[in-house]
């Protein structure tokens, strides 16, 4: 079946089968291999992307079921390789990443629960940074410097 | 993933149709539970209707029960929240929360934010997972169960482990039930899948009917306890659970913690719901 959708601000058209998956389609048939794929099993966060603004695990969805939707990967974040986004700057700046092969999921993630607790005017406390991450999962870093960087990329992110 | 027939309903009817069609189909809501299992080849439908962009089958609405003199809400509006209303709509509707705090607390804490944002209530009632949240809650708020063919009460419908009253050709179009005066769920998730591995939800609705129900420990799926509806009938209180004999016998043990465990964690978790 040929599925149309936009990609990080692009349209983009491929012929895939009924049972590819989203994030294969984004590695494989699109060659945007910045999204990862961890456990395949829903649990890591690796694969986060967002389906119309909204994060979700690439793995967990058929590429099929996004037709017609807006999507962005990590590599849609950045205006250039010189002007990262801020929460890019923030885990750089930050150290939130050690192997870095979470950090791709983490930041996605980050980045849609920075814009949702923004629109409500919630605040981005600690603890509600570690309650958001609970879908995403690292083995090097013990999370405190991921904590450190998302806080610090909330503040320097206006959503609304 | 075996190969697989991807459809696309925009109704409840288109889809019944589609599935007619196939010897072999199977409905695609959120798909969180769906396509992991199909990607572990424990399932294979020969086609998915996928329901997402289904927009009637979404949205929660509330109608508000005549007050007749009574100033401050106190349980009782009708809820009905479509099939395909996502984990994060319904933890994030601020008029819900207004009638039924306890609905929105439960939806939030469901799996992590990525899943909320795909995984449905309709997906989750038709799959009945015996560790789900949401079958707790139905059970407890003596909710109602739509199809695209008829209604079924929340107590007639969940069969045990992964089991429900739903045909082959049945849809779940939506769920009702009226705001309880007072409920409250607590859960102990277990810490690799954030299922229940017990989880109380307590009711008390506008008739003065207490309903306790417990999903994650028991054997064969969600279920009610006479025990702690009795002890709350008279007492709703956090202490009147610590009289209550909660029996080992009919709870899961696994890996995970063995029957006396999850008893034992029922009461605690009854007392968080009461907290």
């Amino acid at each position: 079946m040929k599925i149309a959708m936009i990609v990080n601000g692009k349209s983009v058209s491929r012929e895939v089968s009924d049972n590819t998956l989203l994030v294969e389609y984004i590695r494989d048939h699109l060659r945007l291999t910045g999204t990862h794929v961890g456990c395949d099993t829903s649990q890591c966060g690796a694969c986060v992307v967002h389906v119309d603004g909204q994060a979700i695990k690439s793995c967990t969805m058929l590429a099929a079921s996004a037709e017609g939707a807006a999507v962005t990967t990590v590599e849609g974040l950045a205006k250039s390789k010189d002007d990262l986004h801020p929460m890019q700057v923030a885990f750089k700046e930050n150290h939130g990443l050690q192997c870095g092969f979470c950090t791709p999921g983490m930041i996605m993630t980050a980045t849609d629960m920075v814009a949702r607790y923004q629109a409500q005017g919630k605040e981005i406390t600690e603890d509600a940074i570690r309650h958001e991450l609970e879908g995403n999962i690292c083995r090097c870093t013990g999370y405190h410097n991921i904590v450190k960087s998302i806080a610090d990329g909330a503040s320097k992110m206006t959503t609304v | 993933m075996y190969e697989t027939n991807f459809h696309k309903a925009s109704t409840a009817q288109d889809a019944a149709a589609l599935l007619a069609k196939s010897d072999d189909g199977k409905i695609l809501a959120g798909g969180q539970t769906l396509i992991p299992t199909m990607k572990q080849r424990l399932a294979a439908p020969a086609d998915l209707v996928d329901l997402s962009r289904a927009e009637a089958l979404r949205g929660v609405t509330i109608t508000k029960r005549k007050k007749m003199g009574i100033m401050k809400a106190d349980g009782g509006e009708t809820i009905t929240i479509g099939a395909m209303t996502t984990h994060a709509e319904v933890a994030g509707n601020t008029e819900l929360a207004q009638v039924c705090p306890v609905i929105c607390g439960l939806a939030g804490n469901i799996g992590d934010p990525a899943v909320r944002h795909r995984g449905t209530i309709g997906g989750s009632v038709a799959n009945n997972d015996p560790a789900a949240d949401y079958p707790a809650a139905l059970l407890a708020l003596g909710a109602t169960i739509h199809t695209n063919s008829r209604d079924i009460a929340a107590e007639d419908y969940f069969k045990g482990m992964f089991l429900t009253a739903l045909d082959d050709m049945e849809i779940i179009t939506a769920v009702s039930f009226q705001a309880p005066v007072v409920g409250g769920y607590g859960k102990f998730p277990n810490p690799a899948s954030r299922y229940a591995m017990a989880g109380v939800f307590v009711a008390k609705s506008v008739d003065g009917e207490v309903r306790v129900s417990v999903t994650g420990a028991g054997d064969n799926g969600v279920y009610r306890h006479a025990g702690l509806e009795a002890a709350l009938s008279a007492d709703w209180s956090a202490s009147a659970v610590d009289a209550v004999e909660v029996s080992a016998d009919g709870l899961m043990s696994d890996l995970h913690g063995t029957a006396a465990y999850r008893a034992n964690l029922i009461k605690v978790m009854a007392k968080r719901a009461l907290a």
